[in-house]
């Protein structure tokens, strides 16, 4: 697992109270690039959500590992998201298929987000991520 | 004297804990929550009187269709007017779409059907895809952008420049809370023998209209905001009005006889209730109505009104909210913004505090366009919330709003 993410984890799972650990989130959410106002189009929207989230993904051809540039205009939403790019960026398709997001997200008490009722796309990010993967390794 | 306690000890989701603090439950827009009877109600239904209705000649049949036919009474009484003049549906939006349907062939090109621009999808697109299919074109009587409410003058202006065949209006908005003066609209627009249709969805439970007094031709309802049961809804119509429709759905129990070559539909209401009913939802919904006659409405309506004002009040209190909609006239509904905050941001942090608000564009898109938003923080309240929930709701929405800051 990437470095980065281990390393957020740890400090999710240090927060004393959920308000910090919102902070958190939407603190990390901050340091996301803001994506340039082209790229925030229609076809690049992630269906089923209540906020916007633009999605962009590829694996670059080389080394087979996957970038990924997400924005969105919530802070909490964007803060899931950028947990989303610590956990799988420059990952193979090999590595993303053996991570377990649920359990992840369980760990940090974030499973609720991960409900289809929340309309805030991070499942639908997940699925789009998991499917990729799995086309990558055909 | 209304008294709230005993009112909300008949709700037993009231007492939850979310997110370990006490619910509060700020979404009754959605749906309202259901009294112990409305529960009690189907629970009984399933172990003592479940048979198909209308059908056989045997004890629990019949028991199980004088339950079904009695709530047709309440609520018809509730309304005033006569039984045969309800029909039951799924909810308030397959209403619309059985009228939109239904009054589909009367229509010819260039027919106008008049809508607000407070109108929910649901009374929205059914009417889209009639003027689609007969050439009737669809217009909307738009939001006075400071008063933020459709003004009278401005309907009658456009009645009488349009004489629509058709109009279709909210009594109450679900997203901003605004009462619509539907009864001078009705009165005015019978100078063209326009066919009226109310959309009581959300006005229903507040404000219990009566029929008689509103004379518009059609009003639809929705059970499951009105604390019944979801899966359930409404259509009241005059009854040569509504008995003239064309069927909607065919199927068994609306049909007086059937060959292989033709058919012989019932009267309404049978012939608009095709197929096996949601029996334990009516019933249930006959308890529903029971619990609200228990409460009276005037006191019913003045606690609204208070918990309205106080949480008004409240909001208005904070800087950087801004509150839209018609703040006088209304059930009860408040939407509001903070700053550039997310609505989702907002709504999220509240559910940590165990609240429930909606937020999003409400159903109603064309609305949020009028307003130049994205969408809004929704709360609506009912008879069942206090302003002791107000107070812990601006409490905990103020830290909600320092931990954005």
């Amino acid at each position: 697992m990437n470095e980065s993410y281990i390393q957020f984890k740890k400090k999710l799972l240090q927060a004393g109270s959920w308000q910090d650990k919102y902070r958190e989130i939407m603190l990390l959410g901050k340091k996301l690039p803001v994506l340039p106002s082209e790229l925030k189009v229609e076809s690049a929207l992630v269906n089923g959500c209540e906020s916007n989230v633009w999605l962009y993904m590829e694996f670059n051809n080389e080394e087979s590992k996957l970038l990924i540039t997400a924005d969105s205009d919530t802070r909490i939403v964007k803060g899931l998201v950028s947990i989303i790019l610590y956990l799988y960026s420059d990952l193979t398709p090999n590595e993303i298929l053996a991570i377990d997001a649920n359990k992840e997200f369980e760990d940090m008490s974030l499973l609720k987000h991960l409900s289809p009722s929340r309309g805030n796309g991070i499942k639908a990010i997940l699925n789009s991520i998991y499917e990729q993967a799995l086309t990558m390794r055909k | 004297m209304f008294d709230i306690d005993n009112i909300r000890n008949e709700f037993p989701i009231l007492k939850q804990i979310v997110n370990e603090k006490p619910l509060i439950y700020f979404d009754s827009g959605a749906t309202s929550q259901k009294p112990q009877c409305v529960i009690d109600s189907i629970n009984h239904f399933y172990s003592n009187s479940n048979a198909n209705v209308h059908r056989g000649i045997h004890t629990l049949g019949d028991r199980a269709t004088v339950a079904y036919e009695d709530a047709r009474n309440k609520v018809a009484e509730f309304l005033n007017v006569q039984a045969k003049e309800i029909v039951w549906t799924k909810g308030a939006t397959e209403s619309l779409n059985l009228l939109a349907h239904g009054l589909a062939n009367s229509l010819n090109t260039g027919d106008v059907i008049l809508i607000s621009a407070l109108e929910h999808h649901a009374n929205i697109v059914p009417w889209q895809q009639v003027c689609i299919n007969s050439g009737a074109t669809l217009k909307v009587i738009p939001l006075d952008q400071s008063s933020q409410k459709v003004e009278l003058e401005t309907t009658k202006k456009l009645i009488d420049l349009y004489k629509p065949k058709i109009l279709s209006i909210s009594h109450a908005s679900n997203t901003l809370g605004n009462i619509q003066p539907v009864k001078d609209i009705i009165q005015y627009s019978k100078k063209y023998q326009t066919v009226t249709v109310i959309d009581g969805a959300q006005a229903f439970m507040h404000l219990r209209p009566d029929m008689t007094a509103l004379d518009c031709d059609f009003y639809v309802f929705s059970a499951h905001k009105s604390l019944g049961p979801t899966g359930l809804g409404g259509l009241y119509g005059k009854y040569n009005l509504l008995n003239s429709l064309p069927v909607y759905q065919t199927g068994g129990e609306m049909i007086k006889s059937v060959s292989f070559n033709d058919t012989v539909f019932a009267q309404a209401p049978g012939k608009f209730e095709a197929g096996t009913p949601n029996i334990s939802g009516v019933i249930a919904f006959g308890c529903a109505i029971d619990f609200m006659n228990k409460i009276d409405l005037i006191e019913q309506k003045t606690y609204e009104t208070s918990l309205f004002l106080y949480l008004k009040s409240q909001l208005e209190n904070i800087s950087g909210i801004k509150l839209y909609g018609d703040l006088v006239q209304n059930i009860g509904t408040i939407s509001f913004n903070y700053k550039n905050e997310h609505p989702f941001d907002i709504a999220t942090l509240l559910d940590q505090h165990g609240i429930a608000v909606r937020v999003g564009n409400h159903c109603t898109q064309p609305l949020m366009k009028c307003l130049n938003i994205e969408g809004t923080v929704r709360i609506s309240l009912a008879f069942y919330n206090t302003q002791f929930e107000i107070k812990q709701f601006i409490a905990n929405l103020k830290q909600c709003l320092d931990l954005l800051d």
